[in-house]
């Protein structure tokens, strides 16, 4: 083991993590509203990543406007799923409306390969490739900026939740909805902007996991690895997304770097079990006992 | 009436005293085959304290939560008069009725238990701040002074419940008594135009009752925010209303002035009943 590796994995691991944090910090918004566990959280990360393709590669628009669009296609889509699949579901068992995420997952991913077939599709990369020399180790540059983008979003919704009016409705409508009716606050509102800052936030993740890797359907493989995240961090705390983001994506380079790349794939699964058994709320989750 | 001289109004209703605000006629609401609500009707006052009694399920809750819009009766009339018009309350949604000014405290506590009591007070002040979103996330100009106006009369309502000390403390940390009293300041802090509340003394020690008693009528005496609210303490009731109504059994069986309530057949069979049934 030197240093250079070493500080080379960090980054590979911080970067890989931040992503996460994005991706999960979604399932988290979904989670905390509306207590709707939603299964296609992955499939809003592809759906991302293709969207910002589309745009930037077969449209050919310049970057901003590309994301832009990318963004406008997310907001609708986090809408129409909200009106459409989820509000008739109010009401029903804790377990249908799971397998209808679970079915949802499947359409969304399934439209994708019917539009864009399922041949991997490399995008001109958007962030510089380059290299940097920190601490004797080269560090390649687009993996840093990958963290610098997602720590500026991450922050932005902190902002979001903290000062504004409809962050602050959201945290009222997660805390206590009927509180929440009396004070104003229309909770349809608040379900709909939260499934549509979950497909944004999504589409941030697949745009930068695109950009790292390649546009193919496999990025739904990547987004699997948010249930870990949530578990590990808790399925209500939008800070809990950031750490097991973090830490799941440094373990999972860690292992693969100094032990076997195979097995890597599956440490953030073992943690997932081991975080099952003796902390099943997750590190910054709501303990909640229930009395049946 | 008002002795001192306040910055910000708590009363959000633009009516004179004396008005009728509010206008209940025939109201029904059913869950399956029970009737909670048969026929209701009664009118509240602008600048009165209004009080609902009756026995345990008589209706009384059911009947705040279709003022509130919670419930949907199934027939009826809930016209609130805001001196600008008259809206139906009886088929809008829980968060227009609030927007209306119409305010109001729950039996078992609602508070954002995970909030500060400050949080909690700044969520009343929901609807009257700005949408905008930019200058808000990045806290400079106008959604700081913003911040600041709203935050004085936020600090009013603290100084009027006496509740400085807890300003900071994470609501399920407070006691019992002390988060009644968060609760009725953060209906406070939305200017209400009408105020319910839904048995703001249940629980508490007679120290607690007197206290709570003492600050509705302060809301209502020195700040004119018009009060209907539930009471199981007949005493209490006799003591703070002006008028009372008398459900049971989902009927309005009494409505006056506390003296000819407490003097009605009806009203003293339907108590004694309930009691001796409850033995």
């Amino acid at each position: 083991m030197n240093v250079e590796t070493l500080t080379t994995l960090t980054v590979y691991g911080l970067a890989d993590g931040a992503v996460l944090a994005l991706a999960a910090l979604g399932f988290v918004l979904i989670y905390k509203a509306t207590q709707v566990i939603n299964f296609a959280q992955g499939e809003f990360l592809l759906i991302g990543g293709y969207t910002f393709y589309a745009a930037f590669v077969l449209f050919g628009l310049p970057t901003t406007v590309a994301v832009l669009f990318g963004v406008v296609v997310a907001v609708a889509l986090g809408v129409v799923v909200e009106r459409f699949v989820l509000r008739p579901l109010v009401g029903e068992s804790a377990i249908s409306v799971i397998m209808v995420t679970v079915g949802l997952a499947a359409v969304l991913r399934g439209v994708m390969q019917l539009i864009f077939g399922v041949q991997a599709r490399q995008m001109p990369a958007v962030l510089p490739a380059g290299t940097v020399e920190v601490l004797g180790a080269r560090l390649p540059l687009n993996r840093l900026l990958v963290l610098v983008v997602a720590a500026v979003v991450l922050i932005a919704f902190a902002l979001f939740f903290r000062r504004s009016r409809h962050g602050v409705a959201m945290r009222a409508v997660a805390d206590d909805q009927q509180a929440a009716l009396t004070m104003g606050i229309s909770a349809r509102r608040v379900f709909a902007m939260s499934w549509a800052l979950a497909a944004v936030s999504a589409l941030v993740a697949g745009v930068l996991l695109a950009d790292i890797t390649a546009v193919t359907p496999d990025l739904v493989s990547f987004g699997l690895l948010v249930f870990p995240v949530v578990i590990l961090g808790g399925l209500d705390s939008v800070a809990g997304t950031i750490v097991g983001g973090i830490i799941i994506g440094l373990s999972e380079q860690f292992v693969s770097g100094f032990y076997d790349p195979g097995f890597a794939q599956i440490v953030p699964f073992i943690l997932l079990v081991v975080i099952l058994m003796v902390r099943p709320y997750g590190l910054f989750g709501q303990v909640r006992i229930e009395r049946v | 009436m008002a002795s001192r001289a306040y910055r910000h109004s708590l009363n959000g209703s633009l009516l004179e005293p004396g008005h009728t605000l509010l206008e209940i006629e025939g109201v029904v609401l059913a869950f399956g085959g029970i009737n909670a609500l048969e026929n209701v009707g009664l009118s509240a006052t602008q600048g009165r304290i209004h009080a609902v009694i009756g026995p345990n399920g008589a209706g009384k809750s059911s009947l705040l939560n279709c003022i509130s819009g919670l419930y949907r009766p199934q027939r009826g009339r809930i016209e609130l008069h805001t001196g600008q018009g008259r809206h139906d309350l009886a088929t809008m949604r829980p968060h227009r009725i609030a927007r209306l000014g119409v305010a109001r405290s729950f039996q078992n506590i609602e508070l954002f238990s995970h909030l500060t009591v400050l949080e909690n007070l700044m969520l009343g002040r929901h609807v009257h701040m700005s949408r905008r979103l930019v200058p808000s996330m990045l806290w400079f100009g106008p959604a700081r002074r913003q911040e600041i106006a709203h935050r004085e009369l936020v600090e009013e309502v603290v100084d009027l419940l006496q509740i400085q000390a807890v300003r900071h403390r994470v609501v399920s940390s407070l006691p019992y008594g002390v988060q009644k009293r968060v609760e009725l300041g953060r209906a406070l802090c939305m200017q209400p135009a009408l105020l319910l509340l839904d048995e703001p003394m249940a629980g508490m020690n007679v120290e607690e009752k007197e206290d709570m008693a003492r600050f509705i009528l302060d809301v209502h005496e020195l700040r004119g925010v018009t009060v209907m609210l539930i009471e199981h303490d007949m005493n209490v009731v006799m003591d703070l209303s002006d008028r009372v109504s008398v459900l049971d059994f989902g009927r309005l069986i009494a409505d006056g002035s506390p003296e000819e309530v407490r003097n009605d057949p009806a009203v003293i069979e339907a108590y004694l009943g309930a009691e001796a049934g409850a033995g």
